[in-house]
C-alpha cells in the first residue's frame, strides 16, 4: 500500500451499511461508518486513521480496536489484512499523567 | 538531572514468564529488575483457580494462583531480584533506555539486557451494541470473580469455546451464575474436551458454528441474538435465537502485546498459529535486536506452563550472555528446551510448533 499507484486505484463508492453506527473504537467512540468513510476519503493505513479520527489513540491505545480497524481497511481496499502496515508503536504506550511529566526534573 | 536506574537485566512484565525469567537469571548471579503494572505480580496466574496439566516440573496438579504465589516467593527470597509493582513500561529508546511510570514518577532504566514478557491482550469482536455495560472480556470476568469476589451478573452468554471460554464458564457456574450457552464460530470446540464435557454434563449447551449478531438493552445488556453459521462462515437466515442474558462474555482469543518489540525495531512477522505479529527470535529467545529477549505470550500465545519454561530459558540465556553461570547454562538451556518440546508434544502443541517453524523460516511477510 506504499506505492502512489495503489493510492490512485479507485476503491469504489462509499456505500452505507446498516451497522455503520456500531462503535469500533470504544475509548474515542468512533463508529464503523466513520472509519469506512475515512478509508474512502483516502486514509489507507492504521496510522492515517489514527491521526484523522483518533481511533486507537484513547485510553487503551488501540489494544481493543486495532485488529478490527485493520480488518476494515483490508475489506474496503480488497486486500489481505497482512498487507495493511502495522500501526507505529510509540512511547508512551500507556496513558501517563501530565503531572508526572510536568514534575520531571524538579526532583533533586 | 533525573536519575537513570542501572540494572543488569530488566524484565518487563511480572507474570509467569517474567517471574520465571527473574529467578532463573538471579540464580545464576545476575541482578534483575522486574516491572509489573499491577499492584501484585503473578500476571494471569493470580486469578486462575483451575489445576494445571503437564508434568510435575511445570507444577501439574497445582492451581494457577498457587503457582503464582510460589513464583513470587522464589523471587522474593532472591536478593538479586527487585520487583517494582504499580509500574507500567511506557517505551524503549534507541540507546536501550526503557521508560516507565511508577511511584508517581517518569522512570528511566538503563539495562544491559532486556526480557520482554508483556503477555497478551484480549481480542474484541464487532457487533451492534457491543459497548453496552454488561459486555466483558473473559479476563475481566475472571478478575472480578476470583480476585475481587464479585459475580458479574445472573445469566451469561459466553462467546468462544477455547480453553479460556470453557474454564471461565465453569468458574461462573461454580459461583452460582447460570450460563445460557457457550457459542463458538468454528465448527469444533477449541478447548480441551475434559473442560467441555464437565460443562456439557451440567446441561449447558455448547453451540459450534454459531455467532452473535447483536446485543440489546437500554441501560445495560438485556439479551443477545445469536445465529448459526454455514460452512463459509455466513449467517444462516432464520436460525436466529434470542437469549435473555445480562452478561455477554468474550473469550475470542488473545493477541501478543508486542508494542515494545515494534518500538525496539525487532524484526516482526505475522504468524497466525502464534496469534499475531511476533518478534523473530532464535532458539534461546533472543530477538533480532541483540540483548533483547522475549518469553511467554508476547512471543506467541500459548499456555502459562510453557510461558514459565520460556521465561526460565530467556533468563538463563540473558544471564549467561553477561558472563554468569557459563559452566552450567548450556545444560540448563538444554533442559528447558527439552521441557518445551515435551509440553508441545500434544495436539495443541502441534499448532505452536508449526507457528515457530513459520517464524524461523526466512521467507514470508516480514516487517
Amino acid at each position: 500500500m506504499g506505492k502512489i499507484k495503489d493510492r490512485l486505484t479507485p476503491i469504489g463508492e462509499f456505500v452505507p451499511q446498516p451497522d455503520d453506527d456500531m462503535i469500533i473504537c470504544r475509548c474515542e467512540e468512533i463508529t464503523k461508518g466513520e472509519i469506512r468513510q475515512a478509508i474512502h476519503d483516502g486514509m489507507f493505513t492504521l496510522t492515517e486513521i489514527r491521526r484523522f479520527l483518533r481511533a486507537g489513540m484513547g485510553l487503551c491505545q488501540g489494544q481493543t480496536c486495532t485488529r478490527l480497524v485493520k480488518g476494515m481497511i483490508a475489506r474496503e481496499l480488497g486486500i489481505s489484512p497482512l498487507e495493511v502496515e502495522p500501526a507505529a508503536a510509540r512511547a508512551p504506550m500507556r496513558p501517563i499523567k501530565m503531572i508526572v511529566l510536568g514534575n520531571e526534573g524538579k526532583e533533586s | 538531572m533525573p536519575k537513570v536506574k542501572e540494572t543488569e537485566i530488566l524484565i518487563v512484565g511480572g507474570g509467569p514468564a517474567g517471574l520465571s525469567a527473574a529467578s532463573a537469571a538471579a540464580n545464576l548471579g545476575a541482578s534483575v529488575l522486574v516491572l509489573e503494572r499491577d499492584g501484585k505480580p503473578g500476571g494471569q496466574l493470580i486469578k486462575q483457580t483451575h489445576k494445571f496439566f503437564g508434568s510435575k516440573k511445570q507444577y501439574a496438579g497445582d492451581r494457577g494462583y498457587q503457582i503464582g504465589d510460589l513464583l513470587i516467593e522464589q523471587c522474593g527470597n532472591n536478593p538479586n531480584v527487585e520487583v517494582w509493582t504499580d509500574t507500567t513500561a511506557l517505551g524503549i529508546y534507541e540507546d536501550g533506555v526503557v521508560t516507565a511510570e511508577g511511584q508517581a514518577k517518569h522512570l528511566k532504566i538503563n539495562p544491559k539486557k532486556i526480557i520482554v514478557a508483556t503477555g497478551a491482550s484480549e481480542k474484541m469482536i464487532a457487533f451492534p451494541n457491543n459497548d453496552l455495560p454488561g459486555i466483558y472480556g473473559a479476563g475481566a470476568v475472571q478478575t472480578l470473580m476470583n480476585v475481587h469476589g464479585i459475580v458479574p451478573g445472573k445469566r451469561v452468554l459466553m462467546i468462544g469455546a477455547g480453553n479460556i471460554g470453557l474454564i471461565v464458564s465453569y468458574q461462573l457456574m461454580q459461583a452460582g451464575v447460570e450460563i445460557a450457552a457457550i457459542i463458538e464460530a468454528a465448527p469444533t470446540i477449541g478447548g480441551y474436551l475434559v473442560h467441555a464435557s464437565k460443562i456439557q454434563r451440567a446441561g449447558v449447551p455448547i453451540l459450534t458454528s454459531h455467532t452473535i449478531t447483536e446485543a440489546y438493552g437500554d441501560e445495560s445488556v438485556a439479551g443477545a441474538i445469536i445465529c448459526k453459521l454455514d460452512e463459509s462462515w455466513q449467517p444462516v437466515s432464520g436460525s436466529e435465537q434470542d437469549l435473555k442474558v445480562d452478561v455477554i462474555c468474550l473469550a475470542v482469543g488473545l493477541s501478543p502485546l508486542t508494542e515494545l518489540c515494534f518500538q525496539a525495531d525487532c524484526q516482526m512477522k505475522y504468524v497466525s498459529e502464534l496469534s499475531g505479529h511476533v518478534p523473530v527470535r532464535n532458539e534461546y529467545l533472543e530477538t533480532t535486536r541483540p540483548g533483547l529477549y522475549v518469553a511467554g505470550d508476547v512471543s506467541g500465545v500459548e499456555e502459562a506452563s510453557s510461558a514459565m519454561v520460556e521465561g526460565r530459558l530467556a533468563g538463563i540465556s540473558a544471564a549467561c550472555s553477561l558472563g554468569y553461570g557459563e559452566d552450567i547454562a548450556p545444560k540448563l538451556q538444554a533442559e528447558a528446551l527439552a521441557e518445551l518440546s515435551e509440553l508441545r508434544a500434544g495436539p495443541a502443541g502441534q499448532k505452536t510448533l508449526r507457528g515457530i517453524m513459520n517464524l524461523m523460516d526466512k521467507g514470508g511477510a516480514v516487517c
